[in-house]
């Protein structure tokens, strides 16, 4: 393969008895969209926690960049430009916009540059500038979802792990994050996406991989994936 | 009661209005002893001693988000290195502070460094232990004096004058009450203030935006920690005697209760807390024994109906 910026080798996790990741492998091509499918519970949200190393990884490696980061805590990862959006967009209530997405560059040290990324989040999502002095609890569902990737946008990040972006949202904002996402992607950042929407995933990605109970069932480009009707009907629903 | 105060805070939201209140606060604190008994001073005394404890106390509590039930031993471990370098070999008290405050920050990392990646509840068990082991260890060692404790404590003095009257104490204690106000106020609005909030409302994003948690909750202990240390290195001296029992495990629990009562993390709330407290308990002596049963229905009182404590929450 010409240029990846992840690995996973036979990665296993357990959360106390419960084996949750049963060995899974895969790729993620620098510059890519990849998408992670699957039904409730088949370990899609697993698998970013353990890469982003909130959870810990039982067995099995994780190559970024060509560097082990198995094992590593946290916070040393984000440093690396491997940002994990968490499912349920974990806004910091009772904070302001501007504080939230300052929570993002709370590893940088220079001002200037601060500034210019949160230029750049309000440039991309105009309706956070406008009510960038409000308390984030009164924002909806799409605006929290916008916060939050704009919360990772303000750390830099070179491989960013969305989960469930769509989650609880209405149609027409779906769109709207998934246009922002292929954005995203389109200046550079690899992202690797977790959804139960397959097909509004499948529709935005280069490649897909299905999991179910912990293990990969079912790999192939977007499109591909996307025609076969047995695979969307038996993995993805309808 | 809720109404009352939910005004005053919207009265004390402009900065001009909470300079003007502090200024009168501090000016009516500093002319206290002008027109009081001894035992108001002595009172008084007690309630700055409490806020600085309170204060300390709710940066772990208030800031961090970390329960602790064994404060009260930061506060022994200061109080007893003070007693036992003083005494038994002589050394200036002014001198004993530093070396407080490294034992109280040691006895913080000794404590936190293990247990802070427990979750709450087991933390909150692990800190009463904590406690009571200290306590206990004061109890049965010889150079603490056992059980009797540490008695004739020599007082201080700064530039040849002497420490010995409660009026010189209450100034004392109300200087550190308003440094531990000044430093809490620092810490809140400094950058590791944010991260202790960050870490307190959501661990996991937090630290998936690059936030060192068990980092971060050391710090907030051992700060914390350092409060406490340095309250009791001057308890000792005001005292003149300490024993293993001012460290009972009431005491944890009274502190505790100084800043829940108040309001959690909120600087003018621990502080009418701590005078919550202290007054309290006096004002109604005439109660005789019954006094704390008082006190205790009060304080239930005030959970149910305002459970976020008396001073009331920023809005936006």
């Amino acid at each position: 393969m010409s240029n990846t910026i992840l690995e996973i080798n036979n990665l296993e996790t357990h959360y106390g008895k419960i084996h949750a990741l049963r060995g899974i492998s895969f790729t993620v091509e620098a510059g890519q969209i990849v998408t992670l499918l699957g039904a409730n519970g088949a370990g899609k949200s697993t698998t970013l926690r353990a890469i982003s190393g909130l959870v810990r990884a039982t067995s099995g490696t994780i190559v970024y960049r060509g560097e082990d980061i198995t094992g590593k805590s946290a916070h040393d990862i984000v440093k690396t430009g491997l940002i994990h959006v968490p499912e349920g967009r974990k806004i910091f209530k009772g904070m302001t916009i501007t504080e939230n997405l300052e929570l993002g560059s709370f590893t940088l040290d220079d001002d200037a540059e601060r500034k210019r990324r949160m230029e750049h989040v309000f440039e991309t999502f105009p309706i956070l500038y406008e009510r960038r002095s409000r308390d984030s609890s009164f924002l909806s569902g799409g605006e929290q979802q916008m916060l939050a990737i704009g919360r990772s946008m303000m750390t830099n990040p070179q491989l960013l792990l969305l989960d469930e972006p769509s989650m609880g949202l209405a149609p027409f904002l779906v769109q709207q994050i998934m246009k922002i996402v292929l954005q995203l992607n389109k200046e550079g950042v690899t992202i690797l996406l977790v959804e139960q929407n397959a097909k509004v995933a499948l529709k935005l990605a280069d490649y897909g991989y299905v999991l179910e109970t912990g293990k990969i069932v079912i790999q192939g480009d977007a499109g591909t994936l996307q025609q076969d009707e047995s695979i969307v009907k038996a993995y993805l629903g309808e | 009661m809720a109404n009352f105060s939910d005004t005053l805070g919207e009265w004390l939201r402009p900065q001009k209005n909470r300079m003007f209140i502090l200024l009168v606060l501090a000016a009516i604190a500093m002319l206290i002893p002008l027109a009081s008994s001894n035992y108001v001073l002595e009172v008084m005394t007690n309630v700055w001693f409490y806020v600085m404890l309170c204060l300390g106390l709710n940066i772990v509590v208030g800031y961090a988000g970390l329960l602790d039930l064994g404060y009260a031993a930061f506060f022994a471990v200061g109080a007893y290195t003070t007693g036992i370098l003083t005494s038994h070999f002589g050394v200036n008290f002014w001198l004993t502070i530093p070396v407080a405050v490294c034992c109280s920050a040691c006895a913080g990392l000794l404590i936190g460094g293990p247990t802070l990646r427990l979750r709450s509840d087991y933390l909150a068990i692990v800190t009463l232990g904590f406690g009571e082991i200290v306590r206990i260890v004061a109890r049965n060692l010889e150079i603490t004096g056992g059980a009797s404790g540490l008695i004739g404590i020599e007082r201080p003095s700064i530039f040849g004058f002497q420490l010995n009257q409660i009026v010189h104490f209450y100034y004392v204690f109300l200087l550190l009450a308003i440094l531990a106000c000044f430093v809490s106020y620092r810490l809140q609005h400094s950058r590791m203030g944010r991260a202790w909030q960050y870490v307190r409302e959501d661990e996991d994003a937090a630290e998936a935006m690059g936030i060192n948690r068990v980092a971060v909750k050391l710090y907030a202990y051992v700060i914390g920690a350092i409060f406490g240390g340095v309250a009791g290195c001057f308890f000792a001296v005001k005292m003149t005697a300490i024993s293993p029992e001012t460290f009972m495990f009431q005491q944890s629990v009274l502190i505790l209760l100084g800043v829940v009562l108040g309001g959690m993390g909120k600087i003018p709330g621990v502080i009418i807390g701590a005078f919550a407290l202290v007054l309290f308990p006096e004002v109604f002596r005439g109660l005789g024994s019954m006094r704390m049963l008082v006190f205790a229905i009060v304080m239930l009182i005030i959970m149910l109906y305002r459970p976020e404590g008396i001073w009331p929450a920023k809005k936006s």
